[in-house]
């Protein structure tokens, strides 16, 4: 249960992690989008509670969803329009990333 | 005499010791998120697992036993996790409340319940069944080493029995 119980190493786990809400239609854009692309990843639902999302705020600095961890690139972001160009320029047609693009 | 009736529920249909335990993947409920896991990914990061099933969270049954197993430092002496049939929401909540340092799946159809043979209807309760208060050690290669299922109801482990039993003294 502690925050340190998810070792970033775990042997089969998607190399993606996507905080989410239930029913947040900024996080259902990138799902879509993490979907199109055929990425795998692990949903992470959080609390609907602003104040109570202290997981995303420890690993993003903010208390907002969705977010992002993408260890193919070492990458976490959060903002959906922030995501959605990430994701877009590293994995959709024409991707420019040079590193993990292709996995 | 007492005179409030104990339910006998008749024997359970578990995997017992020796017998491979069900593999399953529920949301696993922290207090900060949820995630879908599976029992054997849960074993091969931590080993030999603890799994006690027990009613709803709403239920004092289900309190009763979490709060006798954080008493008892269940969690700082063996990996353990919980089954319910709550939703995460709800597992959520009654971890938060009572701030128990353990993990709990959410089986709100209670499927894993069934699996493992210890599904309970609730007196008929119309649409819900939920676990049976029930403890599996589960081993490395996911046997069953041991196993407790309630046959009363209500019913408690014997928890100086299973720390015996599981080697948690």
């Amino acid at each position: 249960m502690s925050s340190t119980s998810a070792p970033t190493t775990a042997s089969d786990d998607p190399p993606i992690t996507f905080y989410r809400l239930q029913g947040c239609p900024y996080c259902e854009r990138v799902a879509r989008l993490l979907n199109e692309f055929d990425l795998e990843y692990q949903s992470r639902f959080v609390e609907p509670m602003h104040s109570d999302r202290n997981v995303v705020k420890r690993v993003a600095g903010v208390r907002t969803v969705p977010v992002v961890v993408d260890e193919n690139t070492g990458i976490t972001m959060a903002e959906s329009a922030n995501i959605v160009e990430y994701l877009e320029s590293t994995y959709g047609d024409g991707a420019t990333a040079t590193d993990g693009g292709e996995v | 005499m007492p005179d409030f009736e104990v339910v006998d529920l008749g024997p359970a249909d578990n995997p017992e010791a020796g017998d491979e335990a069900p593999d399953f993947t529920r949301p696993l409920v922290t207090d900060e998120y949820w995630e879908n896991r599976s029992l054997s990914e849960l074993v091969a990061e931590h080993g030999r697992t603890i799994v006690v099933f027990t009613p709803m969270t709403g239920s004092f049954l289900a309190k009763y036993v979490w709060d006798e197993l954080a008493e008892r430092g269940w969690d700082e002496k063996a990996h353990v996790v919980g089954v319910t049939a709550s939703t995460p929401y709800g597992v959520k909540r009654f971890l938060e409340d009572n701030e128990y340092p353990f993990t709990v799946f959410a089986d709100p159809a209670a499927d894993v319940a069934r699996d493992y043979g210890i599904d309970h209807d609730l007196d008929g309760m119309a649409g819900i069944t939920e676990p049976r208060p029930a403890v599996f050690a589960v081993g490395e290669d996911l046997t069953v080493e041991d196993a407790w299922v309630g046959t009363d109801w209500p019913d408690f482990p014997d928890y100086d029995d299973l720390e015996e039993r599981f080697g948690l003294e």
